[in-house]
């Protein structure tokens, strides 16, 4: 099978200066942000591709630059063998992009609320000159609402429905590929398990792909076919979902897992990780997690790691094996 | 997955389809926002009193019992009649009295009014234009255009607004031939009343673009390649109307103000037309000589007309933002 | 049994709206005891963080408690007003927020807030109180506390803010802890670090702590007893290995078993029909029936008997895994 995704040292740096005059004054230098830090990654067509990581890791900004929100510093994005930031042909590209969308985290914030329902669903075909008529009753009804459902406002759904609503509307333009920036982690629990099972359904009624954001393990744990760890901006860990469960090699993974809490761990004692996220302006040189890693050694400390394979992981640490 | 069980998990119990029944005046009397409205007697009477004296104007040629515009009609032996009183030589009654030249004041007032709304009206209506268009750009696309609109709106706050007005005025009067002075005196006003209280207007619209612009469905309209324009016209400017219509609101009192000061000053609306201001200069010339009514009823109805309005838009502001609720 | 050190009984909170009385907390019992965690979880808008404010007397007008009772180590708060709800605050009880960032005063550094707090509640001299400060920073495991006391709170970390805010619930000897959702803004490393940090504290102290979390994994690892509520009723109360492994109430099973982490190596997740009811439209009887697949005609008529503190374990007609429990 080959890749529908290739993610290619995928670099991007935010300049988070004062203002100019600001920084003469206080004599600061620029301060730039490298958010995402040659990222490289493929993923496969009709599979769930899963990036997890704590604030700063840089996962929303990956999912940014798959749509097009923000443009990569370095690296490229290629989708179908359409290089996103060199191709000539802009026919090319602009049905590249509308094969990608997305579903934000906040389904509170990403619906406008001035707008009906319909207008909302229909848009990424209206905006494009298509023909809309039923489209948003027809898409309504395969996300689990009702058609009459077209003519209301958002305030008027749930957390859970307006989800559905955004998945509605991402699947409007007929997407290959949809981003998920932390579908599930604004709704309730036993709302959460009807949208992510409502995401597996249409996977397989319509074979899309899915990079799947998100923070929560047990999330991905159920969603993802291939995981992708990030730390501060960097690939850290990537493997089949069930080999990196069962074995992971990074000792961050690893650390990950160890502090996630468990269901069936009651009363469990057990040493929390040390230490937190280091400023992303200045992170530690070398692997960034040395820090914090127990069995860090003076490599660690000079020289960052590279992505290696073993078996069917890929690893960025000296001392996995 | 059958369609139906996908449906149930969906539909919230109990919470069935609001049907779209009732009259839109109807929906917005049942609303939150209509209940409000009518649990502030404050804003009730404002809102009473605002429509009355704005039904008043419109209607004036029919309602005022004279027209004080046609020499034809007026006898100068009506002059200086008090008000609620028949006139000594005439036998003619003036609810209201009547000024020098006998024109009767309650239409005189009649028709000040219409001038000072419509005054009022057309510059705000321009001071929004302007104001809500450069704030949406300047929120939306930042950068040199922020910089610049937002620049020119600081310089310009530091003036007072009927400084700036007085001298767009001076260079409008400065520039139109004699003959037209008159007639063009209403649209100098509304110029000069309009590019004075833009900044306001541009200046909340940025801000609210500013908090909007971020929000995931700005984005999500990005991400399907909207361009800047429909994503300014169609997702930001409906969201950001609520403060609109509150400064909008506030701002129509201040202009009817800062029109019937030009005018009081006499670089407003002329005598052959006069607005509430020109009536309250005509009246003061007469405050002391014991001939009142000319002076207090205009005043009197701009005083009702200002405050109402403010009230009403001090309301607005708290019933429409969602942290006082 | 010694007296609990909180004791919420049949409390009822009602907010009056022009569409009628909304009852986000509706009938709740519950005990805490010294050295215990409670967890109380919930759904949003399941009245978990309102009972908390309910307790510590924060209730947003037009929202006020209209039944029920609030025993502070058996001594009744829920009437107190001004003064003395004031001196109860931050003395006997204290809370702690979601956000650390906005419970904490920007303009002050973290020292001048723990020592004003101490000055304010405990008899002692400035000096002592600073003494006390630094000794209360370093127990909440901020390195060089000495030398960080004079820093204000953006110069503290994310999970360090938490600790400080932790410190400042903590630095007059409350007996009474409301922790409201401590480490829903925090990543998951520095979580298990607080989590960590509030069971030593609760152990060591033997303060009764109230922790509020939409979090099943957070309340397992934390918690010794669970309180669960559902449209503002306590539908199980119990241990929490009991409750989280054995529940009684098919809303608690549905809970549990629609988390991935239980659905485990299914294809799709276990999932509960619906979506709680909003407050002002509940449905007649039990608020669950609709959402049910154990319900019957009672469960549609009657709200079915309501928790006690110490008697049954939950609100249902027709409770799951009660076998054993009726041989034994």
């Amino acid at each position: 099978m080959s890749a529908l995704i290739k993610v290619e040292g995928l670099t991007r740096v935010f300049d988070v200066s004062k203002p100019w005059l600001n920084r003469v004054i206080e004599r600061k230098p620029r301060a730039l942000l490298t958010a995402v830090s040659d990222v490289s990654f493929e993923i496969e067509e009709n599979s769930v591709y899963a990036l997890v990581g704590e604030s700063g890791s840089g996962k929303s900004t990956i999912g940014k630059i798959m749509v097009g929100l923000v443009p990569p510093s370095k690296g490229k994005v290629e989708v179908d063998g359409v290089d996103l930031a060199t191709e000539k042909d802009n026919a090319k590209v602009e049905a590249v992009r509308a094969e990608i969308q997305m579903i934000f985290q906040d389904p509170y914030a990403s619906l406008n609320p001035r707008w009906r329902v319909r207008n909302i669903i229909a848009e990424p075909v209206a905006a494009k000159g298509g023909d809309t008529k039923g489209l948003a009753e027809k898409l309504l009804e395969q996300v689990g609402l009702s058609a009459a459902d077209a003519s209301k406002y958002p305030h008027e759904f749930s957390g859970g429905q307006r989800q559905r609503i955004c998945i509605a509307r991402a699947l409007a333009s007929n997407p290959k590929i949809i981003v998920c920036d932390e579908p599930t982690s604004a709704l309730d629990v036993s709302v959460q398990s009807q949208v992510l099972n409502l995401m597996t359904d249409l996977r397989e009624e319509l074979g899309l792909t899915y990079l799947f954001i998100s923070h929560d393990l047990t999330v991905v744990q159920h969603m993802a076919d291939k995981i992708g760890v990030l730390y501060l901006g960097r690939l850290v860990e990537e493997a089949p979902r069930d080999r990196l469960f069962s074995a992971p090699k990074h000792p961050y993974t690893q650390m990950l897992f160890d502090a996630a809490p468990r269901m069936d761990a009651f009363g469990r004692e057990v040493e929390p990780p040390k230490g937190e996220i280091p400023d992303a302006i200045n992170p530690p040189p070398g692997c960034a997690f040395h820090p914090r890693c127990p069995i860090a050694i003076d490599r660690c400390r000079t020289e960052r790691p590279l992505m290696r394979p073993i078996g069917d992981t890929r690893v960025a640490c000296h001392r996995a094996e | 997955m059958p369609l139906s069980d996908r449906q149930s998990d969906a539909t919230t119990i109990a919470d069935s389809a609001r049907v779209a029944g009732p009259s839109r005046a109807r929906r917005m009397w049942d609303s939150d926002f209509g209940y409000a409205f009518r649990r502030a007697p404050v804003a009730m009477i404002s809102f009473a009193v605002v429509i009355l004296l704005v039904l008043a104007a419109l209607l004036a040629p029919w309602i005022a019992p004279h027209d004080p515009f046609n020499p034809a009609t007026l006898n100068l032996m009506n002059g200086f009649t008090p008000p609620m009183q028949a006139n000594a030589f005439t036998g003619d009654f003036f609810l209201l009295g009547t000024d020098d030249q006998g024109r009767d004041v309650f239409s005189t007032i009649l028709y000040g009014m219409r001038i000072s709304l419509f005054v009022g009206f057309a510059a705000v209506f321009l001071g929004l234009v302007i104001g809500v268009t450069l704030g949406l750009l300047a929120g939306y696309v930042g950068g040199w255009a922020e910089t610049i609109i937002m620049r020119v709106a600081d310089v310009q706050l530091t003036f007072p607004a009927i400084l700036v007005a007085m001298l767009i005025f001076g260079i409008a009067k400065g520039v139109t031939p004699p003959e037209y002075r008159d007639q063009m005196a209403i649209w100098v006003l509304i110029l000069a009343i309009g590019l004075s209280d833009w900044v306001q207007f541009a200046r909340v619209v940025r801000g609210a673009t500013l908090v909007e612009k971020n929000r995931e469905y700005v984005q999500a309209a990005r991400l399907i390649g909207r361009t800047p324009f429909a994503i300014m016209l169609r997702h930001i400017l409906p969201n950001v109307l609520n403060p609109v219509l509150v400064i909008a609101t506030i701002s129509l009192a201040l202009a009817i103000i800062a029109e019937a000061t030009l005018s009081f000053l006499g670089v407003g609306a002329p005598p052959t037309k006069p607005s509430l201001g020109t009536l309250i200069r005509i009246g003061q010339e007469f405050m002391f000589s014991g001939e009142w009514w000319i002076l207090f009823f205009p005043a009197l109805t701009l005083l009702a007309l200002a405050l109402s309005i403010n009230l009403l838009g001090d309301w607005l502001r708290d019933a429409l933002n969602p942290k006082l609720r | 049994m010694s007296t609990p050190v909180l004791s919420v009984r049949d409390l009822v909170v009602e907010i009056p709206t022009r569409h009628g009385i909304l009852r986000p907390v509706d009938h709740v019992s519950y005990d805490i005891h010294a050295g215990e965690i409670l967890g109380v979880v919930g759904e949003s808008g399941a009245g978990k963080s309102m009972t908390g404010n309910a307790v510590i007397g924060l209730l947003d007008p037009p929202a006020r408690i209209t039944v029920g009772q609030i025993l502070l180590s058996g001594e009744p708060v829920h009437a107190l007003k001004g003064e003395k709800l004031r001196r109860l605050r931050g003395k006997r009880m204290a809370m702690i927020f979601q956000d650390p960032l906005t419970s904490l005063n920007p303009l002050l550094t973290v020292g001048e807030q723990l020592e004003e707090t101490i000055l304010e509640h405990m008899n002692v001299s400035q000096a002592e109180a600073r003494r006390r400060a630094v000794a209360q920073l370093e127990e909440v495991g901020i390195p060089a506390a000495e030398a960080r006391i004079g820093s204000y709170p953006h110069e503290f970390s994310g999970g360090m803010r938490q600790r400080v805010v932790i410190a400042l619930a903590l630095c007059a000897e409350p007996e009474l802890v409301i922790a409201d959702e401590p480490t829903t803004a925090l990543d998951v490393s520095v979580q298990a670090q607080i989590i960590a940090l509030l069971k030593r504290l609760c152990r060591e102290r033997g303060v009764a702590v109230m922790l509020v979390t939409h979090d099943m994994g957070v309340i397992a690892e934390a918690a010794d007893r669970v309180a669960v509520m559902y449209a503002g009723r306590l539908a199980e109360l119990g241990p929490v290995r009991e409750v989280l492994t054995r529940a009684h109430h098919p809303y608690t099973a549905g809970l549990m078993a629609s988390t991935p982490l239980a659905s485990q190596g299914r294809k799709r997740l276990v999932q509960i029909p619906g979506a709680m009811p909003r407050l002002g439209n509940l449905p007649q009887g039990c608020a669950f029936h609709p959402r049910c697949d154990r319900a019957q005609d009672v469960c549609r008529r009657d709200p079915g008997p309501t928790l006690d503190a110490y008697r049954g374990r939950a609100a249902c007609w027709f409770p799951l895994n009660t076998e054993e429990k009726a041989a034994t």
